[in-house]
């Protein structure tokens, strides 16, 4: 590292970031084409510190079919899909996903072994609905891990608090009911070290992910949480609990440390700091960040980076003596938190604003995800009763191309910035 | 006296305002967008220098905005419709804190400062319910010119409701509700009560505070300020120039840099 020079440092984690992210597309078409049977798991709850000690393959349908899109190809799916019969109203990935297993498996990126057993967590309504058509598809078992959320009623519970206690062991119990499902559906005795193994490689990967969101703090940012940050979200899902995840996001933070200490951004000239609500436009992924970045905005964290790292981003560290407690109290505090900065996001946006210095949020809601999308104009309200800080709801698709619409996106988009320019002009004026 | 001008390139119509530097309006002209956008842009910028009895090269800097502002090829640069709407009412009723513009394919809700910058707004997405479009549908069911649908829906006296809230489908609202023997000024007042209460929802969104300057083609209809007020609670400004609202806006910012700037003289369309 210390001999590295700023050229190679600079910008590697992208490259790496896209190395990994191919590598691992490669042992998953290997995997396919040795007919080995995957464990299915969505973002929001993976478990794959624990799936890993069965050897599983581990498929995120969630990636697989926002990488149709990213690749321009989603239309082909999502036609697909509706001609088998599936509705235009319902979400994008699953229809993607379902087109996907009619194809064999086959993706733009490689081709995905089918699942021997799915595993999920309620943190979306969706994912249980999903995990039904694999298990009508294939036969194959279906595991739910209901996680308790945060009480809209009540004040969070923490560890050592009685309700807390009572939430984390209703977790372990289904973890332990889990076990020797995923025992008999992969033929591997579960390994309590290896186990340990993958939860340390999570607590280096969680410690990382952290800080790699906490250095987005320096100005100028270090990286655009809509692009860049994207690419790191992918490793930090479909790598957690590998060595090879762990020693990334280590890497990740020197470079970043590295362009922190040096003052290298993202923009040559970063004019406003934006925070991101919602799911990305992966139709027009490019086109979408670039609306914003060629008005000299950045944005410096999401609420996307937390939900869809399952609540990564609190860096939750396992406690290895007791690993199946550990990994029921983590699972329970991440997974809460991806939940929170969707139902809850109000108080996490306003200290974001803060310690960030944003200067406007940007909210994006799809047609294809009510789950994250109910309640972001109410929620945008909340805020604004909160506090006077310029904001943008937009709303297009993270997969259908349909329903997005550049032209009108980028009216609003100008329009959004010249009010920006407007304020800046305004509180310039009133301090001189 | 130096001159600024600004052109709306609406969905429909393109408006163009020149005014003096006391910010008072010298001339405007109106003509239909039609096809050629950019033709629209240029004639609608001609018919204004023509009424204003002035020559291009006395005017030194053009603002283009509205849907089509990057076509307006001899602007010097553009601004969104939704900062000229809130520019423009400002400057007419400078109370105005919340401005809704309802246009030919979208309806906007403005939030702005005293000085008439944007804080915040919001427009319909993916449809033209509650537009001046829902209007142009109830007007070709009905067979009634535009301009008369207003004065019609006034003598309404038990508006049918209008449930639908797609403008496609409004036409054949209007058809059923004919063919329920209702009478058509009810109807049309129903419609217009339909298209206030989306604007309603729209403003609610970005916060109602007074003063509300209502701008936009569809401000020249009577029976959508009478309804629009009854569903806001209160009196809407309504200008006369309201149909040139986001015009003059532009030429507002194109006044702005001329006299920030003292640009020099702008040269010829075709030099």
């Amino acid at each position: 590292m210390s001999d590295a020079t700023g050229a190679e440092i600079v910008g590697r984690g992208n490259k790496e970031g896209a190395r990994l992210f191919r590598s691992w597309f490669e042992e998953l078409t290997q995997a396919a084409e040795q007919d080995r049977r995957a464990a299915y798991v969505f973002v929001m709850g993976s478990l794959t510190e624990l799936l890993r000690t069965f050897d599983f393959p581990v498929v995120f349908p969630e990636i697989n079919s926002l990488q149709t899109a990213v690749r321009r190809v989603a239309h082909e799916y999502l036609d697909e899909a509706e001609d088998y019969g599936y509705s235009p109203d319902i979400c994008g990935y699953v229809k993607a996903d379902v087109a996907t297993q009619l194809r064999g498996g086959q993706l733009p990126m490689g081709r995905i072994p089918k699942p021997g057993i799915a595993v999920y967590t309620n943190a979306c309504n969706t994912y249980i609905k999903w995990a039904e058509i694999w298990e009508r598809m294939y036969g194959v078992p279906t595991f739910v891990l209901d996680v308790p959320g945060t009480r809209a009623a009540g004040r969070q519970t923490w560890p050592g608090d009685a309700d807390f206690e009572n939430d984390r062991r209703y977790v372990e119990a289904q973890i332990r009911e889990l076990i020797p499902v995923c025992e008999k559906v992969s033929g591997v005795k579960f390994d309590i070290d290896r186990l340990r193994e993958n939860m340390e490689h999570a607590n280096a990967m969680g410690v990382g992910w952290k800080r790699v969101l906490e250095l987005n703090q320096a100005r100028p940012s270090l990286f655009n949480a809509l692009s860049d940050g994207t690419i790191y979200l992918g490793v930090a899902n479909g790598l957690r609990g590998s060595a090879a995840g762990a020693n990334y996001f280590t890497e990740l933070v020197k470079e970043l440390e590295y362009k922190r200490e040096r003052g290298i951004g993202t923009l040559t000239d970063e004019q406003y700091r934006l925070i991101f609500v919602g799911v990305p436009c992966y139709p027009i992924f490019r086109r979408f960040t670039e609306l914003f970045t060629e008005l000299g905005g950045t944005f410096v964290n999401s609420t996307y980076l937390w939900f869809a790292s399952g609540g990564a981003n609190a860096g939750f560290q396992y406690e290895l003596e007791d690993p199946l407690e550990s990994l029921a109290t983590g699972l329970l505090i991440s997974v809460r938190d991806a939940m929170d900065s969707m139902f809850f996001q109000t108080g996490i946006l306003l200290e974001m604003i803060e310690t960030y210095e944003a200067d406007g949020i940007v909210y994006h809601p799809i047609k294809s995800c009510r789950t994250v999308s109910t309640g972001l104009a109410d929620n945008r309200r909340a805020l604004m009763v909160e506090r006077d800080v310029p904001s943008l709801f937009i709303e297009s698709d993270m997969m259908d191309r349909r329903v997005v619409s550049e032209a009108q996106l980028k009216n609003r988009v100008d329009a959004f910035f010249e009010g920006l320019a407007a304020r800046k002009h305004q509180a310039a004026a009133g301090s001189s | 006296m130096a001159y600024a001008a600004g052109v709306d390139v609406g969905s429909t119509q393109t408006k163009a305002a020149i005014i003096g530097e006391d910010r008072a309006i010298v001339s405007r002209s109106l003509v239909e967008t039609g096809a050629n956008v950019v033709r629209a842009a240029e004639k609608a910028f001609e018919e204004a220098l023509h009424a204003g009895d002035l020559r291009e090269e006395e005017v030194e800097y053009v603002v283009g905005t509205g849907y089509g502002r990057y076509k307006v090829t001899f602007g010097n640069t553009q601004v969104t419709e939704i900062s000229c709407h809130g520019r423009g009412a400002a400057h007419m009723f400078p109370g105005t804190r919340t401005v809704v513009d309802m246009g030919g394919q979208d309806t906007k809700a403005i939030r702005v400062s005293p000085t008439g910058e944007i804080l915040d707004f919001c427009m319909n997405d993916k449809c033209a319910a509650g537009t001046g479009r829902f209007l142009g549908a109830a007007s070709s069911a009905l067979d009634i010119p535009l301009g008369e649908l207003g004065p019609t829906a006034l003598r309404g006296e038990r508006p049918v409701k209008i449930s639908t809230t797609c403008t496609v489908f409004a036409e054949s609202e209007v058809l059923s509700w004919l063919g329920k023997g209702k009478k058509i000024e009810d109807i049309l007042l129903g419609v217009h009560q339909s298209i206030a209460a989306r604007s309603a929802g729209l403003l609610r969104r970005v916060g109602i505070e007074e003063e509300v300057t209502f701008t936009g083609g569809v401000a020249r209809n009577l029976a959508m300020i009478e309804t629009l007020n009854q569903r806001l609670g209160l009196r809407v400004n309504v200008s006369e120039e309201s149909h040139f609202m986001g015009a003059l806006g532009a030429a507002l910012f194109a006044l702005d840099h001329i006299l920030a700037s003292r640009a020099p003289a702008r040269s010829g369309r075709d030099g």
